[in-house]
């Protein structure tokens, strides 16, 4: 029983005597249960090799598809931009969704207004939705911009966004030059690093689409940085260092740095920080942009490419020592500045630090899931740490992604044991982890029912969990940290190799039994 | 190169918009004009007599089979027919399920992102299923795609209705963009006075009829045979219609933002041309007891 003196929460509360009781009272009268050896016995079929042969040749449902929806992108976009309400013209339940997700991962309140739409909006189209909601959420939170994309709903009905802001404006429901860039988000195509993608092209078009005239190239002496649907704010911040060190102009074009990281001190800012409309408006006479998840910037590419006549510069993610050293270098020799001592400094600490732990890390198994660009920096930073990435996985990846990560698993020795897997989803995942078990698995939060499902099976069997990615909402504060540059390097190898470390304590804990190599020094 | 134009064909169901279509569509190929024909009409006719095929495969349908539409090549989904016409079929669902509005979209995007606009069209034809019903069919005439729309009827009541309603979705558009109204092409019915009725509506709706196209059975033997008057008999009288109508489209300047009329005015019209009879508002709702006790008294 819950006392008032002794308030539990669920956890232990439910292993009292009296709740488990309770709870199998329920279960014996009412739940038709099928009996517990049955479902042991179901477990360990799914633990098979046979049974994973018959979940790779599921073809009419995803389980645990680790992406989300565009319009989560479009609204992580329009954050990074100044004084800018993201606005999903659609279904109200959709923008819950939305803010509950990043409120659950970055721990900080999300502004973002729906429209609202219902069942007569479905049917008349929802223009009159957007009048309203344009004029409402221009006059209670006064954005200087509102960035409008889409749920599915509205993509179903074929609401043309075009039309409706222009016809919003034409009926002074807001001024004729206020800014609302606007992207199509149709959620059943691509994953939120899509949407991302496309609300970005949205500000590109409509900061700089009709106003290319007297704009040239370099003019400004800046380097573009285009994030892509990042949610690592250390990686905004090292870019940024970087940039101030190497003494190179920049813009970091959507920096959602400062509103996702709110202090405390009494006053609640709806706003805060961001890039500016000067500087989108700007950033076509920079040198070039880079794009530092090209795998996940198709279209906003393309459009610096061929509006901006931008050469952009074919990189990596800059993950790990190698593709952190081209960054820096490509980034030397665009904006003709050398790179400072300090960065050079901060390189050998990670070779240190890489040499250090490399006992511990070499011949480690991993099996890796997440966004394309995340995932393809993991496999090559394992592979400079002599670490096996043997089940490589990214739900929203193309066949071109898949060919570009084999390329680089055929440059290393150890690549050759490790396999991609594009399309696929957690429930795969699950059965690879099963049939071949990795060392760790590193995902996201989700990944933790692999490990739950592993341990059951027994602990020799258990995949532990490293949450790097994208969402963590069972641990604190992992999205303040750094996964970009050396810096990014460091955290990762940190998180990887403690990992390992606090598994070998977990296991040779046993008292005269394992405790041998119960190491105080490793 | 010259300007691509996009023209979007509507019309009422059944008023003969894809032969129509298809017959402009070869006799602007004919006069060595590069043009693509979209079909966005889940039966996929809108090619056939270009291609001389029963039914093109269409962009849905290879996208359902592919997986998902990102697993499509332009290359899988594009034919070419008569005279270098490039054809798409949008395709969707069958009768009953799903939304077929979403498969225009989906279809018109995937062209966009694969270059299928390329910089040698001179034209692109829209050939549009029935009445603008919903948001996906006026995916063509969105900003930024087609400009010009043109409207198939002929002189029969719910043709011309169609006709006017479809100019009254074309106004909800042209206030926001720029597309116009090209005129309405008058596919003969044979009824009375036909031509000189959708001049009038034409006029009452502040458009023109950019060309009356006479009825004539080689249509139907050249349909017979999936191909186009052009090609089956270039000779005959009536692919010289076909080629006077591609020549004042090609030549049209009158684009407007048209003016449609309200179904009284439509009414007038009709009973005009004998089309329709004054009603005797006194006998609505009468039973035939009524009516004879009312006469007996």
């Amino acid at each position: 029983m819950q006392t008032v003196d002794d308030i539990k929460p669920c956890y232990p509360l439910f292993r009292d005597d009296d709740y488990k009781a309770n709870l199998k009272n329920k279960q014996d009268l009412y739940e038709e249960r099928v009996p517990a050896d049955k479902v042991d016995e179901t477990f360990q079929w799914t633990t098979s090799k046979e049974y994973q042969e018959l979940n790779f040749k599921r073809e009419a449902i995803t389980i645990n598809p680790a992406k989300a929806c565009q319009p989560l992108g479009a609204v992580l976009c329009s954050l990074g931009f100044k004084n800018t309400m993201p606005y999903v013209h659609g279904s109200q339940g959709c923008v819950a969704y939305f803010r509950t997700y990043f409120n659950r991962h970055f721990k900080e309140p999300v502004s973002c207004v729906s429209d609202s739409m219902t069942e007569d909006a479905a049917v008349f189209g929802g223009q009159k939705n957007m009048f309203d909601g344009l004029e409402n959420a221009k006059a209670i939170y006064k954005p200087d911009i509102i960035a409008v994309s889409t749920t599915c709903m509205a993509e179903v009905i074929g609401d043309d966004l075009n039309a409706f802001i222009n016809n919003a404006k034409k009926a002074e429901h807001i001024p004729q030059d206020y800014p609302v860039p606007f992207a199509h988000t149709p959620s059943f195509v691509g994953s939120h690093t899509t949407g991302w993608d496309n609300m970005f092209e949205g500000f590109q078009r409509f900061f700089t689409l009709n106003k290319m005239e007297g704009k040239v190239v370099g003019s400004n002496g800046k380097i573009n940085f285009v994030p892509g649907f990042e949610t690592y704010l250390g990686n905004y911040r090292v870019i940024k260092r970087m940039m101030k060190q190497m003494d190179v102009g920049f813009t970091l074009l959507s920096d959602p740095s400062e509103v996702l990281d709110t202090p405390s001190d009494g006053e609640f800012r709806m706003y805060s920080g961001g890039t500016t409309q000067e500087e989108i408006s700007d950033a076509p006479n920079a040198l070039t942009t880079i794009f530092t998840q090209p795998w996940q910037s198709d279209k906003s590419k393309k459009f610096a490419e061929t509006v901006w006549n931008h050469d952009v510069p074919k990189l990596n993610i800059p993950m790990g020592l190698d593709w952190t050293d081209e960054f820096l270098m490509k980034v030397s020799e665009l904006s003709g500045k050398a790179i400072p001592e300090e960065l050079a400094v901060e390189r050998g600490r990670l070779v240190d630090m890489m040499q250090d732990s490399h006992t511990w890390l070499h011949g480690k198994k991993f099996a890796l899931y997440g966004d394309p660009d995340f995932v393809i920096g993991m496999v090559k930073f394992l592979l400079e740490l002599g670490a096996e990435p043997i089940h490589i996985l990214s739900n929203n990846a193309s066949k071109r992604w898949s060919k570009a990560v084999q390329k680089i698993l055929d440059s290393y020795p150890q690549g050759a044991a490790c396999k991609i897997y594009a399309g696929n989803d957690l429930w795969h995942m699950r059965s690879l982890c099963f049939t071949e078990k990795p060392d760790f698995l590193i995902g996201n939060s989700y990944g933790k029912y692999i490990q739950r499902d592993t341990l059951y099976k027994g602990k020799q069997f258990e995949v532990p969990l490293i949450r790097l990615g994208f969402p963590i909402f069972d641990r604190h504060h992992l999205h303040r940290m750094t996964t970009l540059g050396y810096e990014g390097a460091m955290y990762v190898l940190t998180t990887l190799v403690n990992a390992v470390l606090e598994r070998l304590d977990d296991e040779t804990r046993g008292m005269g039994t394992t405790d041998y190599n119960y190491d105080l020094v490793r | 190169m010259a300007k691509l134009r996009q023209c979007a064909i509507y019309g009422k169901g059944g008023i003969g918009k894809s032969t129509t279509t298809q017959n402009l569509v070869a006799a602007l190929a004919e006069a060595g004009k590069k043009v693509m024909i979209v079909g966005c009409d889940p039966k996929a006719d809108s090619t056939r007599l270009i291609l001389h095929s029963k039914a093109q495969t269409t962009v849905m349908h290879l996208a359902a089979e592919a997986g998902s539409v990102e697993d499509l090549e332009l290359d899988d989904v594009l034919s070419v027919g008569f005279g270098g016409v490039k054809c798409v079929e949008s395709g969707g669902p069958e009768p009953g399920v799903g939304c077929a509005g979403r498969g225009v979209i989906t279809a018109i995007n995937f062209l966009e992102e694969e270059g299928a606009y390329d910089e040698d069209l001179d034209f692109v034809f829209y050939d549009v299923l029935g009445d603008v019903v919903c948001g996906g069919f006026a995916m063509p005439i969105r900003e930024n795609k087609a400009q010009e729309i043109y409207i198939v009827c002929s002189g029969e009541m719910m043709a011309m209705y169609a006709a006017n309603n479809i100019a009254k979705g074309i106004v909800k558009y042209a206030n926001s963009g720029g597309v116009r109204l090209g005129g309405l092409i008058c596919n003969s019915r044979n009824t009375d006075r036909e031509d000189e009725l959708i001049m009038a509506l034409a006029a009452a709706m502040g458009t023109q009829m950019i060309h009356f196209v006479p009825r004539d059975n080689a249509v139907q033997h050249a349909e017979i045979r999936r191909m186009t008057v052009i090609e089956y008999d270039p000779t005959h009288k009536q692919a010289d219609q076909y080629r006077q109508l591609a020549m004042k489209v090609l030549n049209n300047t009158k684009l407007v933002i048209p003016t449609p009329i309200e179904m009284e005015e439509l009414e007038q019209l009709l009973m005009e041309f004998g089309i329709m009879e004054q009603e005797d508002e006194s006998i609505v709702g009468q039973t035939a007891a009524e009516l004879k006790a009312g006469a007996a008294a």
